[in-house]
């Protein structure tokens, strides 16, 4: 009745819109970098050496690069003002996809804004509600947004573990038997990275495009970490194991690690590429990539190709720091040995992850008053599929010397010491 | 039936929202009165401006023409995928490889109907690329297509100082001037072009906290926050605000950023009738009555998901009416001003300032800087509860890059301007111009006869063209004549109501606009255009320049 209708609308009380967030929650105290975060960087108004950002080949501070962007601002001015279907694609867009078409060898690239929209809009495009994926454990949080947005049938398969993906291939392959006409139409996709941000090693691609033709599933490769540091050029995971590239269906990446600038782009024949000019949300939807960003990003390719022992010299600096952090007491270094982004999780945990944390800030923060800034990879705890254990980040950069990654390596072993001792 | 007399103080006035083509003409409404009564739950008194929309229908020929237009594309359309499955015409997209013929196909044929057929006959509109800054004037590269918009090749040429109507430049921030641009070279120099961290690692830079510092002072709030891209700004902080056992209202025309970010929560989706204050009351008030679909517990809270300025309609979001429903059934307001900030209210604070209403009225405060500061990015503000909670449980803050530095340094420096603080009073005179712009530019194609939808105060004015023949011919004459406008079709609009879309820009000069509006006048009447039966031309009797103000 009415009057009941009455009561019950003047008797509900919503939750709260944000449950209150307490004071000493890590993340509210952030490290504050004034001036660039290049290679010296000033955290918290201490000045150290840069262990903690993605800038992996030191072009966050080349000049080339930042005159290159200087020309493009005084031509195109900051913003696009625009989507790229409503007079948002500029020349610098096209130029920048053909250059980046053409380093990777593959027919065509498309250009998105925003790194993490890269891959979490590739993927609703081709994977629709009832198509099934094949993903790793430990994809990034962009892979499993983008996975969450298609609303496909998800199977994790367990990290790099080949035979589990085989079985589930089997079994897939069974449930087909038994019905062959939804067979037909049901899509079938393995996503995987290059190089894991989570844990630091490489995905065994040979075996990857054995299954892919054995059991007829697209490869989705993301090579976030991957581009502009594995492989003799630079191209990635597909040339350090000297893979045809036409094999990967889909690859994407995001410039803000090797390139030092700001976006993404997906690349791979123009068969699968196109498809996303219409149906990308994060391209169709969204305004396009600032010319600067663009100009600064087709510089630091041409500096790629032009130089490519940095690649060299980047994995043999890799490899000695990942050697000097052997052996520390309490602290085990998860990685490969030549990825830049090294993970150091502690051997033996206190028991709740909350401690460990705390426990790791102690690191972090005696690193970081001895002028090495080093971070803890941050996660959402509840919004992860399989979130890894707390870890600090240790990141290789071209521009480190060597005195300088053995300071770091001897510093953190210290400061295990003092910690957790 | 269509009485012309449906009138109040002699200002014409159709407050009607369009629901099928197929009804022609307007329901009679005996003045203004009832008509705010019907469609507003509170009474007028908390707006006192008179909030005029059109949502004019067209007469009864325009609506079957233009079926009759789809029908005969889609029977080419199928008359040529069985020549090209027969090999009798050439297949012009790219095919699969060799070695994978044998895998599940990429693309369903069905899906990609519309594009092959409708959209290629179009798609010399989209995507023309340009190649100076997106002003109120741009140089757009010459491209020409050999075989029927399969293929484009650039000619070389580029056609110079081309009127812009299509770039969302609102306040005209988007130059080159040295002089104004100085700031933002000098941080450039100094911070390089990326981050490459995430904002809870080690990439919130100084320039961070002093732009969110000055957006809050700017909107009138705590706290804000800010990211790289508006698109990802939605998607990723509604999933963190609201989950499952939540319901969130979401108005019809929604942007995609925002559908997407409501999906990725996993809360519960209600849509509720395009800024249609009744639809929304009664879901809101079902949603308190019977709770959750099955179980019947209670919602864990209610979100409103609103825009300030509809990008498709041209329509402002009936801000007091909704506040005062959510007031009453205690829900929660999100409100996304991607194109309304910096474009309405006096001094370009927003809807919220449009209405004469309290910032702290709205819970979430969201907008973009792509639009009116010329940059890119977009940022979240209210409450600092709220805030800080976004700082800690953001998608955007933990796994993506934060915004790099000269942007920041752009906004900042859009931003000083409009509030005053660079000393000079560019800013509000900005805003001004605007102002004047849209309502001048609105009066004249109201007075030309076209069907014209959304708020007399919105900068976006969409034209409706209707007939997807003239979807062609009405951007490539106006490119003949020097003038970039935006055409849009299906599936960004309905399908039966395709429209032309000006943004109105503080840069444009009255000679621009003349200009714009004469070649306007022209095509209209060579492609039949003035649809509208209120125009000027058609009843001059009854247009008087006063206007009505309501109190209640």
């Amino acid at each position: 009745s009415l009057q009941e209708k009455e009561e019950l609308i003047e008797e509900w009380q919503p939750e709260p819109l944000v449950p209150p967030v307490s004071k000493d929650h890590p993340a509210l105290n952030y490290n504050i970098v004034s001036g660039p975060p290049t290679h010296k960087i000033t955290v918290n108004g201490k000045e150290c050496i840069n262990f903690a950002s993605f800038n992996f080949l030191g072009l966050l501070d080349n000049e080339k690069v930042k005159n290159a962007a200087q020309a493009s601002l005084k031509k195109y001015g900051v913003g696009t003002c625009g989507p790229r279907g409503f007079y948002g694609t500029f020349d610098v867009h096209l130029e920048l996809e053909e250059r980046l078409a053409k380093f990777m060898r593959t027919e065509e690239a498309i250009i998105y804004s925003y790194g993490f929209a890269t891959i979490a809009s590739a993927i609703p495009a081709y994977s629709k509600r009832g198509d099934i994926v094949f993903v790793d454990e430990a994809a990034c949080f962009a892979i499993q947004k983008g996975l969450q947005a298609s609303r496909s049938n998800i199977k994790l398969f367990k990290h790099n573990d080949m035979a589990h993906l085989e079985r589930l291939l089997k079994e897939q392959e069974a449930e087909d038997q038994k019905n062959p006409r939804k067979a037909r139409v049901t899509r079938r996709f393995i996503v995987v990275e290059g190089l894991y941000m989570n844990t630091g090693d490489v995905c065994p691609l040979p075996e990857l495009i054995k299954l892919k033709y054995k059991y007829k599933v697209r490869i989705f490769l993301e090579e976030s970490l991957s581009f502009g540091v594995l492989g003799e050029h630079g191209r990635g995971i597909t040339e350090h194991f000297g893979i045809n590239i036409d094999d990967i269906d889909l690859i994407s990446a995001n410039m803000e690690n090797s390139l030092a600038s700001t976006g993404g782009f997906c690349c791979g024949r123009s068969f699968v590429i196109d498809h996303q000019r219409l149906s990308g949300q994060g391209y169709c939807f969204s305004a396009s990539l600032p010319p600067l960003l663009a100009a600064a990003a087709m510089e630091a390719l041409n500096i790629m190709e032009d130089n490519p022992g940095i690649f060299r010299t980047l994995q043999e600096k890799c490899k000695r720091i990942h050697t000097a952090l052997q052996g520390i007491s309490g602290l085990k270094v998860v990685g490969e040995s030549f990825s830049p982004a090294l993970h150091l999780q502690l051997e033996e945990s206190c028991g709740s992850r909350e401690n460990d944390v705390k426990l790791l800030k102690r690191v972090v923060d005696y690193c970081m008053n001895n002028g090495i800034a080093l971070t803890q990879a941050c996660y959402l705890e509840k919004e992860e599929k399989c979130l890894p254990p707390p870890s600090i980040r240790v990141v290789v950069t071209v521009e480190q010397t060597e005195q300088e990654l053995d300071k770091a390596a001897s510093l953190i072993k210290e400061a295990a010491q003092s910690v957790l001792n | 039936m269509a009485n012309p007399s449906a009138v109040c103080n002699g200002h014409l006035h159709h407050h009607q929202k369009q629901n099928n083509l197929l009804k022609s003409g307007i329901s009679k409404k005996n003045g203004i009165a009832k008509g705010i009564k019907k469609n507003g739950v509170s009474n007028g008194s908390l707006s006192k401006k008179a909030f005029i929309e059109h949502f004019e229908q067209a007469p009864m020929y325009v609506a079957v023409l233009t079926f009759v237009g789809f029908g005969v594309g889609t029977i080419f359309g199928y008359l040529r995928d069985f020549m090209r499955a027969w090999g009798l015409e050439k297949r012009n997209i790219a095919t699969e490889r060799e070695q994978q013929k044998d895998f599940v196909p990429l693309y369903q044929d069905f899906e990609n109907f519309y594009t092959r057929n409708l959209y290629m006959r179009l798609r010399d509109n989209w995507n023309r690329p340009i190649c100076s800054v997106p002003g109120p004037q741009f140089d757009l590269m010459e491209r020409v297509t050999d075989d029927y918009n399969w293929t484009f090749r650039f000619t070389g040429r580029t056609i110079k100082n081309v009127i812009n109507m299509g770039s969302y430049n609102y306040l005209g921030f988007a130059e080159t001037d040295a002089n104004a641009l100085k700031t933002v070279a000098k941080e450039l120099q100094k911070y390089g072009t990326g981050v490459c961290s995430s904002r809870q690692e080690m990439g919130t830079l100084d320039k961070h906290v002093e732009l969110e510092q000055l957006v809050a002072r700017f909107l009138g709030v705590e706290d804000a926050m800010v990211f790289g891209m508006g698109f990802a700004t939605n998607s990723m902080n509604i999933p963190a605000l609201v989950g499952k056992g939540c319901l969130i209202l979401s108005d019809e025309l929604n942007h995609t950023s925002l559908v997407l970010g409501a999906r990725l929560s996993g809360a519960t989706i209600r849509i509720f009738k395009h800024n249609n204050m009744q639809s929304l009351e009664s879901l809101l008030r079902d949603a308190i009555i019977y709770g959750q679909p099955r179980s019947r517990r209670a919602w864990r809270k209610i979100i409103i998901l609103v825009e300030g300025i509809y990008s498709m309609e041209g329509s402002i979001v009936r801000l007091p009416e909704i506040v005062s429903l959510k007031r009453k059934y205690k829900a929660y307001l999100y409100l996304d001003e991607a194109h309304s900030i910096g474009a309405v209210g006096a001094t370009g604070r927003g809807v919220v300032e449009y209405f004469g209403m309290n910032p702290d009225d709205v819970d979430v405060l969201m907008g973009t800087f792509t639009k009116s500061f010329g940059a890119a990015g977009g940022y979240i503000a209210g409450k600092k509860d709220l805030v800080d909670f976004l700082r800690t449980h953001s998608h955007s803050a933990v796994y993506a890059t934060s915004m790099c530095p000269p942007v920041a340094q752009q906004i900042i420096r859009a931003m000083k301007c409009l509030m005053g603080l660079d000393g000079t009073t560019q800013g509000l005179q900005r805003v001004q111009k605007l102002g004047k712009n849209t309502r001048y530019f609105r009066r004249r194609l109201h007075e030309m006869g076209f069907i014209v939808y959304g708020n007399d105060d919105s900068p976006v004015v969409p034209l409706l063209l209707y007939m997807p023949g003239k979807i062609g011919a009405f951007a490539r004459r106006m490119l003949e004549k020097n003038i970039g406008v935006v055409v849009v079709g299906f599936p960004a609009t309905p399908i039966a109501e395709s429209r032309a879309r000006f943004c109105v820009s503080a840069a444009h000069t009255r000679e621009m606009l003349d200009t714009v509006l004469n070649a306007l006048d022209e095509l209209g009447d060579f492609l039949q255009l003035k649809y509208s039966r209120y125009s000027k031309a058609a009843h001059p009797e009854l247009y008087e320049e006063t206007r009505c103000e309501f109190e209640d």
